[in-house]
């Protein structure tokens, strides 16, 4: 196969190989399952985060409010379950969480395709107002104690071994929900009508609606899609760390984003691909959870991830800039 | 006549805000038959289009389609009955393949949940072999080049059993050779028993392809008759309402000293050896199709594009251009060939557009802008050039296209200039504006101005220049003068 060098995918798969190269040669035992599982179960949350946001980008929006939205989704679920006394299975509270995000979304959707607004404007505004609202009206104390149902989920392990030296490794059935999550959407996307009018959308709005697609529709398909992936992420979040933090997750929305544009999706709409958010995604777990390895202090993590950012969508745009030179 | 013609719109009036853009318009186009729809800019043409697509309803009046009445139509049943329009900027979709934008309505209309990929790309061949094209199916459409989008468009139309097809300005953004073609895909059409709404601004294709001529001017339909009983002059006369005489440009003092030389000229791979010169007063044309370097050397005379040799001299001193603020400083002004993402600021005011180029000349200590004396300055511009602006303060994207030309022009004038360079100056402006930036041309002339205009109209190099400059892969081929060449001749030039 031939390689292509204007495409982020490349870059983004060897900067994470390097990494990986890198950070064994300093210490010899990153290079292990017990790793490999930790990083995997770190990018469960993150992950299901990415594909929403990857949804987004493609159609051409942004959606910043999806941490915000994850948070009062998983805190109100928790909250909602102790209080009652219900003492539901988790996909109870996976159902309920997940119903929560979808009618955020749609309050993001009403904005959006009902009123005209620009995306960026209503996240940024339903962050801010859905977060207040969670830590005014909900409640801002931590639930260390959470229902019965999230904390047999944890529980749930899909895979577990112990290394030659003793360690134990295992990975939490949760993995699963995120590799439903990336082939369910890569469907969505790549095998469905409806995933065609988001990329066309994203290419060229006015065609879009020259030609009879429904914007407004699929744009509300779109936001609500996000919401119900932000409830998803938020419960399993706290069931994870049997910990109701309605502190959590919001801050994270910048990396998340950071993690697809790095995998080739453009803010500007249209192009954007599940293999490069899970590179993308790939890299930004590993530079959040590896860089103290290497001997760098975690206040620098920010800094190399802004600096990857710079280099990932800079350096194709300059060799595809390079290659338009060329051939004109 | 007795039978039925494909659409007929009888007596379809509409208005905006009070302004009636159409007025009783009555007419009908046959099946297979080549209508062309022609009017200047503003005169209801778009809305005539809108109404038949179903984006607009009319306020009275109604469409018959196949003998069945329709008071107004919607986009659906205007696509289900087989009308389909391809506008001006073809409504593609950059991000996706040539396959997947020509099955996508297609694809809409099927009604199904999931992506059939095998069915739309044999859709898509099927329909590109129709109209005897070859253009890769899994190509992405943004790589390809303008003459290729606009066929992907026409592809995309017949995908869905198009019976009528309307073409906005199909012509505008192609070269001669291209127009052909697509002149050769319209006839094919019409042989399929496809009819075609054609909606032109060149006058001469106008006369190859169409049965009927319908002209409309301020809304309303002021004559429908086969092309046959029509000429130019005719036409352009039906359109405006003026009569229009060829501007010969007036001569000039041949022995004057040079304004413009430039000597030996040359940029690897683009331009090679380009020597001429141009005296005051003179109007020199630069011909060649697509890619023989006459944008280059237009952009290299403007410091946008470095050169590796040669000189250029202006009133015998050499020029070093580093980029366009020196050429500006030298008074060269340059007016590119795409004016709206060139040229000008869309969003912003016709007045500004014209003051931003008179900044440096109206500042005043502290930086301070003497902004009366700049609105006065740029409002006495807007009245020598006639720009038809009902509102000085609107913004410039709500001007036709030949008033925007004006707004440009007015711009560069406004900074004094010695030389002009036009890229293009009517591309997309109509028969009316054509004739009055002709006439300014001729005017810059009389001033003493050296003016280059490059253009892919050959009448209009013919009628407004002295001498026409034929260039080839980066060189100059030919040298001729105006008045001892015609069309025709200068058409085997060029293709030679």
């Amino acid at each position: 196969m031939k390689i292509d060098w204007t495409r982020n995918e490349t870059l983004v798969f060897l900067v994470v190989v390097a990494f990986c190269i890198l950070t064994t040669v300093v210490d010899p035992a990153f290079f292990s399952l017990p790793t490999l599982f930790d990083l995997l179960r770190n990018s469960i949350v993150t992950g299901i985060f990415a594909i929403g946001v990857l949804v987004v980008l493609v159609s051409g929006g942004i959606d910043v409010s999806f941490t915000a939205i994850a948070a009062f989704a998983m805190y109100s679920t928790t909250l909602a379950l102790k209080n009652l006394g219900l003492d539901v299975p988790w996909y109870g509270a996976f159902a309920l969480s997940i119903l929560i995000g979808t009618g955020l979304g749609l309050v993001n959707a009403i904005f959006i395709a009902g009123f005209r607004l620009p995306t960026l404007i209503v996240t940024l505004g339903t962050l801010s107002a859905v977060r207040g609202f969670l830590l005014t009206f909900v409640g801002s104390q931590l639930i260390s104690n959470v229902p019965p149902g999230m904390r047999e989920f944890s529980q749930l392990i899909l895979f577990r071994g112990t290394t030659a030296e003793g360690y134990f490794y295992s990975l939490p059935w949760a993995f699963a929900a995120l590799v439903l999550v990336v082939a369910g959407t890569w469907f969505l996307l790549y095998r469905t009508l409806l995933g065609r009018k988001i990329f066309a959308i994203g290419g060229s709005e006015e065609s879009a609606r020259r030609i009879g697609i429904g914007v407004r529709g699929v744009q509300v398909f779109i936001y609500a899609y996000v919401g119900a992936l932000s409830g998803l992420a938020g419960i399993i979040h706290a069931s994870l760390a049997r910990v109701a933090n309605p502190f959590d997750l919001v801050g994270l929305e910048l990396s998340v984003i950071a993690a697809v544009v790095l995998g080739g999706a453009r803010l500007t709409g249209g192009y954007g691909t599940i293999t490069g958010t899970l590179l993308g995604l790939a890299l930004i777990v590993l530079v959040s959870n590896s860089l103290i390895l290497l001997g760098i202090p975690s206040t620098w993590q920010s800094v190399v991830i802004g600096a990857l950012i710079l280099l990932g969508t800079g350096l194709p745009a300059f060799q595809a800039k390079r290659a338009a030179l060329r051939a004109g | 006549m007795t039978e039925t013609p494909f659409v007929r719109l009888d007596a379809v009036s509409k208005s905006f805000a009070g302004v009636q853009a159409l007025n009783g318009v009555s007419f009908s186009i046959a099946a297979g038959q080549a209508v062309c729809l022609a009017g200047e800019n503003g005169s209801g043409k778009s809305t005539l289009i809108k109404i038949l697509a179903g984006v607009e309803k009319p306020d009275s009046g109604h469409v018959a389609i196949n003998g069945e009445i329709f008071n107004a139509l919607n986009p659906r049943t205007s696509v289900a009955r087989g009308i389909q329009v391809i506008f001006q900027d073809f409504s593609l979709f950059p991000n996706l393949t040539v396959a997947e934008n020509i099955a996508f309505s297609a694809e809409l209309a099927s009604g199904d949940k999931l992506v059939k990929r095998a069915r739309a790309r044999a859709l898509a061949q099927s329909v590109l072999e129709r109209i005897a094209v070859d253009i890769p199916l899994d190509t992405r459409v943004e790589t390809l080049a303008v003459a290729d989008k606009q066929l992907v468009a026409i592809a995309r139309a017949l995908a869905l059993d198009a019976r009528l097809v309307i073409m906005d300005e199909p012509t505008t953004a192609l070269t001669e050779r291209e127009v052909q073609s697509l002149l050769a895909i319209i006839r094919r059409l019409k042989a399929a028993g496809v009819a075609v709404l054609f909606v032109s601004h060149k006058l001469a294709e106008i006369f190859e392809v169409c049965e009927k001529i319908v002209v409309i001017r301020n809304g309303a339909v002021v004559s429908d008759a086969p092309a046959a009983e029509f000429d130019i002059d005719s036409l352009a006369y039906q359109m405006t309402g003026r009569h229009f005489t060829g501007s010969v440009a007036a001569p000039f003092d041949a022995a004057a000293q040079p304004v413009l030389e430039v000597d030996g000229l040359g940029r690897d791979g683009t331009l090679h050896d380009i020597s001429f010169s141009l005296r005051p007063g003179e109007v020199l044309g630069i011909a060649g199709l697509l890619g023989s370097g006459r944008t280059e050397l237009a952009k290299a005379l403007f410091g946008l594009l470095p050169v590796d040799r040669g000189t250029i001299r202006l009133d015998g001193r050499p020029l070093a251009l580093r980029g366009p603020v020196d050429a500006v400083e030298a008074g060269i002004g340059y007016v590119p060939e795409d004016r709206l993402t060139e040229g000008l600021f869309l969003t912003q005011s016709i007045l500004r557009n014209i003051a931003i180029g008179r900044l440096d000349a109206f500042s005043r200590s502290l930086g301070r802008l003497d902004r009366s004396g700049l609105r006065a300055e740029a409002r006495d511009w807007l009245g020598r050039l006639k720009v038809a602006a009902p509102d000085p303060d609107a913004p410039v994207k709500s001007l036709s296209g030949g008033n925007q030309q004006r707004v440009v022009l007015a711009r560069w004038l406004a900074g004094n200039p010695r030389i002009l360079i036009l890229n293009g100056p009517t591309v997309g402006v109509d028969i009316g504006s054509k004739t009055d930036i002709h006439g300014i041309i001729a005017d810059l002339s009389a001033e003493k101005l050296g003016v280059i205009v490059i253009s892919d109209d050959l009448p209009e190099l013919i009628a407004c220049c002295h001498r026409i400059l034929i260039m080839k892969a980066g060189r100059i081929a030919q040298e001729t003068v105006s008045g001892e060449t015609s069309e025709r001749e200068l058409t085997m030039k060029l293709a030679s």
